[in-house]
């Protein structure tokens, strides 16, 4: 539910004319939803910035969202593009 | 990337006999970012329902969900935050560890630093995204969070579910 409580967030922020974008770890949630903007990531609920006390990977998540909010084709859905062994 | 596939059966059928479609917001509003990052005003908004330890709780006996929101000063230190919220949806050890992970704030005091970004709001909010009845929050709790950010002089939001 709190992916799609985001989007509704989202939308009222958007209304009052701030550029917005949300990490979405449900892509069936977000697609109904349709935010302007958003960032799927292949994490598990509960992880959106991927893993604790891992700044770097926390850095190109958000690198990659905010990338998203310079951009005008809307709405966006983008994947985060990770490597899931990356980290082995 | 989570798939309903990946959620306990319990939270699955829920998910899925859910009519998300009640609630899209058609067309959903669409604002520009009218200046670069790095003059932009950033503030963070999360649904991991964390608090600083003289809040509140969010209230886990309200069942449509608590629609409720605190306001987390950028002072904060996010080490510092509780995470009160009621899902048992997801795991919560990656968040009791590090509160960055869902509210990353440390991350965005290192962007304003670096000078990605303009600066950071004085305030950031949380909500507890367990909402299964969302119109207070449509109506009412959203919309004063977002009239506070437009009165901040935001010009930019960073939202993350949990």
């Amino acid at each position: 539910m709190c992916n799609q409580t985001v989007g509704l967030i989202q939308a009222a922020i958007e209304r009052e004319g701030i550029a917005t974008v949300s990490i979405s770890l449900l892509r069936e949630v977000a697609s109904a939803i349709k935010p302007p903007r958003a960032l799927f990531v292949p994490f598990a609920m509960g992880f959106p910035l991927g893993e604790p006390n891992n700044a770097p990977l926390q850095h190109r998540v958000i690198a990659a969202a905010l990338r998203l909010l310079e951009r005008n084709d809307l709405p966006m859905l983008e994947n985060f593009e990770y490597d899931s062994k990356e980290n082995e | 990337m989570a798939t309903y596939d990946d959620l306990s059966l319990h939270v699955r059928l829920f998910m899925k006999g859910y009519r998300f479609s009640r609630h899209i917001i058609d067309p959903m509003p669409v604002a520009k970012l009218n200046r670069p990052l790095n003059e932009s005003r950033f503030a963070l908004v999360t649904t991991a329902g964390l608090k600083t330890p003289a809040q509140p709780d969010f209230d886990h006996s309200i069942k449509m969900g608590d629609t409720s929101f605190r306001e987390l000063p950028n002072t904060v230190d996010v080490r510092t935050l509780i995470e009160s919220h009621r899902s048992y949806a997801f795991d919560h050890s990656g968040v009791q560890a590090d509160a960055n992970l869902v509210f990353p704030l440390d991350r965005f005091r290192e962007l304003e630093a670096k000078g990605d970004i303009g600066q950071l709001n004085h305030r950031h909010f949380s909500f507890m995204g367990s909402i299964v009845g969302p119109r207070k929050l449509i109506e009412e709790t959203a919309p004063q969070v977002a009239r506070s950010l437009r009165e901040d002089g935001v010009d930019a939001v960073f939202l993350t579910p949990v």
